[in-house]
């Protein structure tokens, strides 16, 4: 297993873009310490920051991490990073494969334009987790994202496809969504604003949109189907999925194909 | 030619002939056991040969909720076409019209998609949902694409695709020549209960048997097949009767799977097993149909399937 290990908070923000375990496979440690790591005109590079330890694995565990970490894992496309501590934000932008795992919180963005892998936080995430960039096209993409903690407003805005489970969330949890699921125990305030397909589903939530319409109780094949594809992965919310459930289909102010399942009574 | 002997009975020492077929499986499932058998059954229905229904189709396995994506009941079908063009078009009427009003029902491929023998893809939720009218949602669920139509008691749910077999093989098949009608019906019940214990594998025929073998041509003109002459004990005496006198009545079973290597077991089974209980049961002899070897890439020959399956 390789491992990074941050001597101390760093003096500004650092970019891990592209640091996965394919990349610095083929280095050896005194080429990945002239890695650029840096955001500021100090051009910090990762030896600055870093105390490095290769091995060439497809492994890389990541120590001492903080909040000022931006990028981790961006780009992955196989293998698995392990942090330890906290990140910044966009976690795992723009992933393929592989897993990603962190023991902390992590920032806003994560998993942005992540297209498949599975990234794990154990602690909060902030705002627009799986959501999408500013004028980007799509926030999470068919990746798996499972949230430990809370997550901010706008889970899964303009979420494209892929899974978010978290335990909570704020407000307009899958807003301007265009496909996906998203299971939580708790959300927040005006679910679904805009969304044009996808799925919700939540123990509890907020002030729903007037422009969600109760379809009734239904028992549908797809939530048994999702039910049992995430059994393994976090079995709580498989057993929300298998509750029986009440509809609310919307946003009726755009599509209208998406949906919002929560439990009945 | 000697003949072979099997559990006392005389095994005629021929071949079945058997065809390369465009296969498929799929697994209904639906609220309860029985009305995933009232769609598998509705579907499979009118399919005993593809010259004349346009497919070969069956019930393969009755599966328990542990063994369906959905965690329902289901029960896996197999789907037999002359290629994977007629194939589709069968796939979707059955489907259309016969699953998809089918209350609760749901749809998946019976086929592994990593399978190594799978081949062309054929589109059927994908298509199915334009009975959706523009209403239809597509979910995606570990890599695989369902589609969503809104019907009227919720949602038929149906997989985007199934994948067709390489492989598959149509016509296998066994002739039990026996004294009595009821005694050597109980022989084919007794033998198409051992070949269906074989996974990946139909027996398209009512109960699994067939009792009007055929011959390609007729003698009436445009006709495309026409009666087993040579195995129809009331012209035994005629020239090219194949019966002996003892022989009063003979039914045949009818073998496809999706390998060469589940006919040959289930053809295997079904011999031991009919030969077993033919002893007391008045039954003649064991044979196999074929035309010549020309027609068939694939020869079934009963010698070979004396032994026990290794």
């Amino acid at each position: 297993m390789s491992i990074l290990t941050l001597r101390e908070a760093p003096p500004e923000r650092l970019d891990l873009d592209g640091l996965t375990p394919a990349a610095l496979a083929g280095l050896s440690e005194a080429e990945a310490a002239r890695l650029p790591v840096g955001t500021s005109r100090r051009g910090l590079t990762l030896g600055d920051c870093f105390a490095i330890s290769l091995d060439g694995s497809d492994e890389l565990r990541i120590v001492g991490a903080t909040e000022r970490l931006d990028r981790v894992g961006a780009g992955l496309s196989a293998g698995r990073i392990v942090v330890e501590g906290d990140v910044g934000q966009r976690l795992g932008a723009g992933m393929t494969g592989g897993t990603l795992t962190v023991s902390g919180s992590a920032g806003p963005f994560a998993g942005t334009a992540a297209k498949g892998g599975t990234i794990r936080i154990a602690g909060n995430a902030g705002e627009s987790a799986g959501g999408a960039l500013h004028g980007a096209e799509a926030g999470l993409d068919g990746a798996t994202l499972m949230i430990g903690g809370t997550a901010g407003e706008r889970l899964g805005d303009r979420m494209r496809a892929g899974l978010i489970v978290v335990k909570a969330a704020g407000a307009h949890v899958g807003s301007r969504m265009i496909a996906g699921t998203i299971v939580a125990e708790a959300i927040g305030d005006h679910p679904g604003y805009g969304m044009r397909r996808g799925t919700l589903v939540a123990a509890r939530h907020g002030a729903l949109l007037p422009t969600f319409v109760e379809t009734g109780r239904q028992d549908l094949v797809v939530l048994k189907l999702l039910a049992t594809s995430i059994q393994a992965l976090v079995p709580e919310a498989a057993a929300l999925l298998r509750a029986p459930m009440r509809r609310y289909g919307g946003d009726l102010a755009t599509l209208g194909k998406g949906e919002l399942f929560t439990p009945v009574g | 030619m000697p003949d072979l002997i099997l559990n006392g009975i005389r095994v005629e020492d021929t071949f079945a002939e058997a065809f390369d077929m465009a296969a498929t499986a799929l697994v209904l499932t639906a609220e309860t056991p029985e009305w995933a058998m009232i769609a598998a059954t509705t579907m499979t229905g009118f399919a005993t040969s593809v010259i004349g229904c346009g497919a070969e189709a069956g019930i393969d396995a009755v599966l328990s909720p542990d063994d369906t994506p959905d965690g329902r009941p289901g029960v896996r079908v197999l789907l037999f076409g002359f290629d994977a063009g007629g194939l589709k078009d069968q796939l979707l009427r059955r489907v259309g019209q016969c699953v998809l009003t089918s209350p609760g029902s749901a749809v998946f491929a019976g086929i592994a998609w990593d399978d190594p023998n799978v081949g062309k893809a054929l589109k059927l939720g994908g298509a199915i949902r334009y009975f959706g009218d523009g209403f239809a949602t597509a979910k995606r669920v570990e890599g695989r694409r369902y589609w969503r139509t809104p019907v009227m008691d919720g949602e038929f749910l149906c997989e985007h695709s199934v994948p067709t077999i390489q492989g598959a093989v149509g016509g296998g098949n066994l002739l039990f020549l026996g004294r009595r009608f009821s005694d050597t019906l109980r022989v084919a019940e007794i033998a198409v209960a051992a070949a269906r214990t074989v996974p990946d594998v139909i027996l398209p025929f009512p109960g699994g048997v067939v009792r009007s073998g055929s011959k390609v041509g007729a003698r009436t003109k445009g006709m495309m097949a026409s009666t087993n002459d040579a195995y129809c004990p009331t012209l035994k005496g005629r020239a090219g009767s194949a019966l002996p006198p003892e022989v009063d009545v003979v039914l045949e079973i009818v073998i496809d799977g999706l390998s060469s290597a589940s006919v040959s077991a289930a053809m295997r089974a079904a011999l031991h097993a009919s030969t077993k209980a033919g002893v007391d049961l008045g039954l003649v002899a064991v044979t196999a149909g074929n035309y010549g070897g020309n027609l068939g890439r694939h020869h079934f020959h009963l010698r070979d399937l004396l032994g026990e399956a290794a």
